[in-house]
Order: C-alpha cells, then structure tokens, then sequence
C-alpha cells in the first residue's frame, strides 16, 4: 500500500474544473517532484493534498484511508505538511514564533525540534528574534520550511521553494533535503526548475491541463519526453 | 481648581474606559469583527453579578469571578455559533449583527430586569478614599485602574508570550496558513471572544459598582470604548490604556471648567487626536 495516494482525484475553483482524475502514488520514503508548466494544476494538486482545497474522501488515501474531504488542520495532525507556494510567513511572528507555530498541530513526536532545525538551517538561531518576514528570501524559505518540519510530518509538500532566489541560495537550501528523508520524511517537491526537480527525485510526474502527461524515474525520461508532456505533442 | 487632583482623578478614569475597550481591541485586533453588542454584553455581565450578589448574598468580587466562566462560555459560543459565520470579506455583515444583537440584549434585559436603574453594593468601598500626597483618591477608580492595567499586562502576555497568543497573531494574519499549521481557526476566534467576556465581566463589575447602570446604557459604553480603541491605535493593548487615559483626562479637565462640558470634551479630544495621527497612537506595524 502506498504511503499517500491519490485516485482519480478532480478539483474545482467554483466552475472551473483545475483537476481532472490525476493518479499519483508516493511510496514510503521516497521523494517525488511534480513538473509542469504555469497554471499546469501543481499548486492546486498540493493544495487538495494538505485540505486547503476539499476533495472527494475517496480522491485522496493516506494508508489506504480516505482524507479527501478533511480540512487542513485534520490534515496536518495526520502527518501531512506543506511549505506554502510563496512562503507565507507570519508577518506578526518572529522566525523562532514561526517555527514554533508549525508545532502547534503536531500530533506525535519525532526528530524536529526548534534546536534540530536550528542544525539544519544554523543562519535562522542568529536570526530567531527579527520579524520573518525581514529575512532575505532564501531565509525566509528555509523559516517556512522548518516551520512545516516542526509538526514531524510523514509527508512533506513542499511549493516551488526555488521561486525567485539565486542558484546559490537554491542549491543550499536542496542541501537539506537529505537529512530531511533520512529524519524519515517522504517528500513531494512542486519545482519550475526541472533540472533541480530531476536532481533530487526518485520519480518525477508532469502535469499539463490538469492531467499526468508523464511519469517516471528521473534517469529514464528524455528531455524530448518532458517537452511533450509539458507543452503538448503538437509542440514538439 | 487643582490641576494636579484634575489630571489623577481623568487618569483613573480612563481605567474604567480602558476596561470597557480592552475586549473590544482584543475582538478587533485579532479578527477584524467590531462588535456592536460590545457595551449591551458589559450591561448583560454586570446584570449577571447583581444576580448573583442578591441572591447567594456573595462579595462583588467574588460575585464577578463566578461570573467569568459564565461569560467565557457565552462569547465562546456565541462567537463559534454565530459571529464566525458573519466573517468575511464584506465588513457589513458582522456590524449588521452585532447591532441585531445589541438590540436582542437591551430587550431582553428589560424584559427581564425591568427598566429600574440598579447598582451593585460594594458595602462602603465606594465612598472610600486614601490620601497620596496632596491628592486624595477614591479607593474604588483607584481599584478600576489597577485591574485596568493589570488586565492590559495580561493580555500583552498572553498574545506576546504564550502559545494561544501565537495562534492568536498567526490567525489574524492569516487564516488559511494558520490551518495549515494545525490551528482551526473558527475555535481560536471562539476563544479569543471568550477571554473578551471575561474581560467585559471586570469592567462590569466596576461599572455596576460605581455607578447606576440599566438596560439600555450599553450603546453609551461603547461609545468610549470605540474612542479609547481607535486614540490608541487598532491592535494595541497599550494603546487602548492610553486612549482611556486621554478620554478620562479630557472629560475631567472640561467638566472642571464647566461641569456640561464632560462628555464633549472626550469627544472633542477623540476628534483632536484622530486629526493629528489618523491611525492612532500606536498602530500596529502589519495592518
Ligand atoms: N483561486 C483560484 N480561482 C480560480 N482559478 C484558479 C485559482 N487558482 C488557480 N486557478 C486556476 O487553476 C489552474 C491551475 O492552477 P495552479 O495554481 O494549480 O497551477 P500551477 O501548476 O501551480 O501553476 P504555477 O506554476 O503558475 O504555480 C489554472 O488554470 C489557474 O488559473
Ligand atoms: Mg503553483
């Protein structure tokens, strides 16, 4: 059985349909990116994810149990957390309030603490009392993401972390990634970058419109495949 | 006139103008919902401690502590049941409400208590003075203020130093990040609505004891609590101290130069300072 699945899973904005039946299937341990172009449905197949958008219970198995229709907070104390597309920092909370409020729903207890994500990102202990939000961005990312490790989710979802930061900052903050699966996570990363996305997956699915237009390990799909997945056969 | 016995004696009743305002801002600051029922629901918990002095014969004080749990549950439920489902994106909701609200309280209270004015007995503290210096001051605003300011350093704590008071601050930033970190959203409102009724309790206490109170005062109160909320800046605790502080001031200073000035020379000072700092005096930074 698979760890976090979702079947024939369809999400709405109101009319719009912005999902239309996508299959994925995340393994326990594994790490999974998600390709696809702007507006392609990443964020809003997250968003069904962590119960910020309600979904048929069925769409959605986590151990095999229903979770499609629960709300965000439920979904958290199950062990599901996300890192916001965006960061979405508390702009009244100081970094160390930040990360202490991702504790708040935690449900049992686990590796990540305020001290084992001061380990991890040791920038964020020098600047535990300055307001989050006047931190640099790649600061700012690594606050929202050891906010999400706080709760010691199973699974991590995880929304463009690498938006509008330098190559450099990118590649320190993917530093992390490897204690972050061997503190037992498994990981679902959304990336634009597709290089970085290739890097640290063990498998990769591209959405367009809505759809799973590819999927596979990232060693074993050409980059003539991905450009057909992301834009479409036609544009090939 | 002695400027001195003036300015101490406005101080201390801006205590009593914070205690009404002190719920008020905690309601605004962390949902954005003004509460038009505000000043009914301190009339309708200072009814309930006048019950319960009269008829179990208790101390007034110990008459208002039985009374906070009351009040807890009532905001709690009336937030979580009502008042959560007027929030939104359109403000007209909530105002519309809660001034159906205000009206349901007032009616009922005359139904129930009939329209005689009442005060509550506090057996002879409240003729009670001391004598600080040059200045004598009545034991009972002396009280008010002390609980004022003990009230405002409770609530800083609380929203600055506890994990409710981040959930507080994470939830008016952002509700629906709030729920990704576990936090429900409509349950924090609840609560902070309930710790507000507490807070109506204590300044329902001190307005039924120093004063004669009946059904339909509470629109009057909320008047003041309003004005020290806004002077003070939206979101601040502090804040809303000073605002009482300035209202207390000015109400006294204008009736020691002619005793029908009071209540306009408040107002006047409201205007005066809202003309100088639009956002009043300590806005909070994020709005
Ligand atoms: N709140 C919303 N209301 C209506 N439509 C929306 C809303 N959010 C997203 N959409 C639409 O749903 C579709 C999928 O959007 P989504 O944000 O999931 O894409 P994405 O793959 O995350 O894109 P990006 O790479 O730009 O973040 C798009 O067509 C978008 O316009
Ligand atoms: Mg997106």
């Amino acid at each position: 059985m698979a760890l976090l699945e979702t079947r024939k899973l369809t999400a709405f904005y109101r009319d719009f349909q912005a999902l239309f039946g996508v299959d994925i299937r995340l393994e326990e341990g594994e790490t999974l990116a998600i390709i696809g172009a702007n507006g392609a449905g990443k964020t809003t197949l997250l968003r069904s994810l962590s119960g910020l958008i309600t979904n048929q219970p069925g769409h959605i198995l986590l151990d095999g149990r229903p979770i499609g229709a629960m709300p965000a907070p439920d979904v958290v104390a199950q062990g599901i957390a996300m890192v916001p597309e965006g960061r979405k920092l508390f702009p009244s909370l100081t970094v160390e309030e930040n990360l202490q409020i991702g504790a708040y729903g935690r449900s049992g207890s686990g590796t990540w603490t305020l001290g084992t994500v001061y380990d991890l990102f040791p920038v964020l202990k020098e600047r535990r009392n300055s307001p989050g939000t006047a931190l640099s961005g790649g600061q700012q990312q690594m606050v929202a993401i050891g906010r999400a490790l706080m709760s010691n989710p199973r699974v991590l979802l995880c929304d463009e972390i690498s938006l509008g930061l330098a190559p450099v900052v990118i590649k320190d903050i993917y530093a992390a990634f490897p204690r972050i699966r061997e503190a037992g996570a498994s990981i679902i990363i959304v990336e634009q970058d597709i290089g970085q996305a290739l890097k640290v997956a063990d498998r990769v699915y591209c959405m367009m419109e809505g759809r799973i237009t590819l999927s596979g390990m990232p060693g074993a799909i050409s980059r003539d495949d991905i450009h057909a997945a992301y834009f479409g056969a036609h544009a090939r | 006139m002695n400027w001195l016995d003036t300015i101490v004696q406005g101080v201390l009743l801006g205590g009593l103008y914070a205690l009404f305002a002190a719920g008020l801002s905690l309601v605004f600051g962390i949902m954005r919902l003004v509460n038009l029922a505000h000043g009914d629901l301190i009339v309708l918990a200072a009814f309930l401690v006048l019950l319960l002095v009269t008829t179990l014969g208790l101390s007034p004080f110990v008459a208002a502590v039985i009374a906070m749990p009351v009040m807890f549950a009532l905001g709690w439920v009336l937030q979580f049941g009502l008042l959560n489902r007027t929030l939104g994106n359109d403000i007209l909701p909530p105002l519309l409400v809660t001034f159906g609200l205000s009206i349901v309280i007032q009616n009922a209270l005359l139904e129930g208590f009939s329209a005689d004015s009442r005060r509550i007995s506090a057996g002879g503290l409240e003729t009670a003075s001391l004598q600080l210096g040059p200045i004598s001051v009545g034991t009972m605003p002396l009280l008010t203020f002390l609980s004022a300011v003990a009230v405002i350093v409770g609530l800083n704590l609380l929203f600055y130093r506890t994990a409710l008071g981040r959930a507080f601050r994470a939830t008016s930033d952002d509700r629906e990040t709030a729920g990704l970190m576990g936090i429900q959203p409509n349950r924090v409102f609840a609560t902070a609505t309930g710790l507000a009724m507490v807070v109506v309790t204590i300044a329902a206490l001190y307005l039924g004891m120093r004063a004669n109170f009946d059904p339909t005062m509470g629109p009057a109160r909320l008047i003041y609590a309003f004005e020290a909320v806004i002077i003070g800046g939206l979101g601040s605790f502090w804040g809303t101290l000073a605002g009482g502080v300035i209202i207390g001031v000015a109400q006294t200073v204008g009736a020691s130069i002619n005793p029908e000035w009071q209540i306009l020379a408040g107002h006047i000072a409201f205007l005066l300072v809202l003309l100088i700092w639009p956002r009043g005096l300590f806005p909070r930074a994020v709005d």
